[in-house]
């Protein structure tokens, strides 16, 4: 069933550390990019002009930025990006330097998702808040983030997603894992079977990515329980 | 006391300017009941919210305990806040903390610790009759159970002034009345001076003490709710007390007197007797009573014989009577 080739790789563990990398980079990219992307997303909600702390021109400002690196195509943003990896971690080769990358591009998307999920909190639970004299700074604490919190699981499970998608894309440019495999092994070489393999690889793992982070947002969500 | 002087609201659009509030001046005495009605869009939101500054007024002035407010500075204006609760007519609860935590959310902004601040919440769910619901969520509660958490909410920083923004609308009329009992058990054991915004001549004739006339913006009517009932001069009063009030008879004939009753006095028969005094008859054009909660009010509107010696004679007789009237154009 499966070719020559495949058993080399998978007897050599060449499949296996590949699945190890997409999964080691999808979860370190994402964690860096919510450290960025959260506040980003808090200062986006907060500053817009009918937030708790309007700053429209703060606010103008942080848009534009975000949609300019959302605006361009992943496989573009990476090329483009490569000095400012190589100025970042030192090289612009590598998975190191596909971290940048990856973090470059999903952390204004981040951005754009937590503020999202903060915009669903009712204005009114805000508005007492603040008759009950809540600071700016406790309220993003006490109020904004813990009662979007299901919401904010189920965009950060959207957004691993694309950064998954994204790391694959990365295989490109010199970067490891499945992508690389499926590019290098299944489509130059002619092995459809590998190819099939790592799709097959990647659902799985976006499957337990999926499943998982619903779990826990359906238990974290105080709302629909009777 | 509060006192609001001279306040105005305009709001600035694109391309309009739009007046939510027009140089109101009222002042809410310490321990009493002050109500605040009118219909939607008159203003009383926007009223409320400039007690505690939730809303900025664009000019005047206003006074918390002698003390000019719009002027604090930010930390003593959040500082003060915690003076005066406020409730909303959407509960407002946070939807991911238990009942407990919901109570205990104004302590922990002013810094009480967490065992303390457990403490005082279970002793207030146990004021609003909720201690078995305690580690209930907000989702799990009904909308009358909502408002107690809220009200328990509002009242754990010990506040002085208690503003409520329609806090019965949402509420059936079982649940409303349980409500202003609650609100006006605060009022009279923990001497809580409540301001009640609301759209229900029910609401202000169970509880309040005092109301204020809100109408295009602008304060219409203000005094004693009493004096207001029984005497309202002002058409939007009228209506809202009597709703049906401006049936509109337009048909010719003679002079038409407009007959208001108000407890006790709806008792007598003194139509009847005005009749039979006076032997002449009168023509009924409208009649309407109302039972508020506690007190009944009535009006009808009744037109005099065409023959002037007759009608003179009813006027006179009228003058003399213990009747609220008053002759209509």
């Amino acid at each position: 069933m499966f070719s020559e080739l495949f058993l080399k790789l998978w007897n050599t563990g060449i499949i296996q550390k590949g699945i190890w990398e997409t999964v080691y980079m999808t979860v370190l990219s994402s964690v860096i990019a919510y450290l960025i992307g959260l506040p980003l997303g808090v200062i986006l909600t907060v500053a817009d002009k009918e937030g708790i702390w309007p700053h429209p021109l703060l606010h103008r400002i942080l848009g534009l930025i975000v949609n300019f690196f959302r605006s361009v195509p992943f496989i573009i943003l990476m090329v483009a990006m490569l000095p400012a990896a190589k100025l970042i971690v030192g090289t612009s080769l590598g998975n190191r330097a596909m971290i940048v990358m990856l973090v470059i591009a999903a952390a204004p998307y981040v951005a754009r998702m937590v503020e999202s999920s903060l915009k669903e909190v009712d204005a009114g639970v805000i508005e007492a808040a603040q008759s009950m004299g809540t600071g700016n700074f406790q309220i993003i604490r006490k109020v904004l983030l813990p009662e979007a919190k299901p919401s904010l699981i189920i965009g950060a499970v959207i957004s691993m997603v694309t950064i998954l998608g994204y790391s694959a894309m990365a295989a490109t440019i010199g970067g490891t894992g499945l992508g690389q495999i499926a590019i290098s092994y299944g489509h130059q070489r002619f092995h459809p079977d590998i190819t099939w393999f790592c799709v097959v690889l990647t659902v799985v793992i976006v499957q337990i990515i999926q499943e998982a982070g619903n779990r826990i947002a359906r238990k974290t969500d105080k709302r629909y329980k009777a | 006391m509060i006192e609001l002087q001279s306040l105005s609201k305009t709001y600035r659009t694109a391309d309009r300017e739009i007046v939510a509030l027009e140089d109101i001046s009222l002042t809410v005495r310490d321990g009493e009941i002050f109500g605040i009605i009118g219909l939607s869009g008159a203003g009383k939101s926007t009223l409320v919210r400039c007690i505690n500054l939730l809303e900025r007024p664009t000019s005047g002035r206003v006074l918390i305990d002698g003390r000019e407010i719009t002027a604090l500075p930010r930390k003593q204006l959040l500082k003060l806040r915690q003076s005066i609760g406020m409730i909303f007519q959407g509960f407002n609860l946070l939807e991911q903390r238990t009942v407990l935590h919901n109570v205990t959310f104004p302590l922990e902004v002013s810094g009480l610790r967490r065992s303390e601040a457990k403490a005082r919440a279970t002793e207030l769910l146990e004021l609003v009759g909720l201690s078995d619901r305690a580690d209930s969520y907000p989702s799990q509660l009904s909308g009358g159970q909502k408002q107690r958490v809220a009200i328990a909410r509002a009242l754990a920083t010990n506040p002085k002034y208690l503003l409520c923004d329609e806090a019965t609308s949402a509420l059936d009329p079982n649940t409303t009345r349980s409500i202003l009992e609650l609100l006006a058990e605060i009022n009279k054991q923990m001497g809580v001076t409540i301001v009640i915004i609301t759209h229900e001549m029910k609401v202000i004739d169970r509880i309040c003490d005092r109301v204020a006339v809100l109408d295009q913006s602008r304060v219409v009517e203000e005094g004693a709710v009493s004096e207001v009932f029984t005497n309202p001069r002002s058409t939007i009063a009228k209506e809202l007390i009597l709703p049906d009030s401006r049936v509109g008879i337009s048909a010719p004939g003679g002079r038409r007197i407009r007959l208001t009753f108000h407890a006790g006095i709806s008792q007598e028969p003194l139509l009847s007797r005005m009749i039979l005094e006076c032997q002449c008859p009168v023509n009924i054009l409208f009649a309407e009573t109302k039972q508020l909660d506690t007190r009944t009010y009535g009006q009808m509107l009744i037109e005099l014989p065409t023959e002037p010696r007759d009608a003179e004679r009813i006027i006179a007789w009228l003058k003399n009577s213990p009747l609220d009237w008053q002759e209509e154009e």
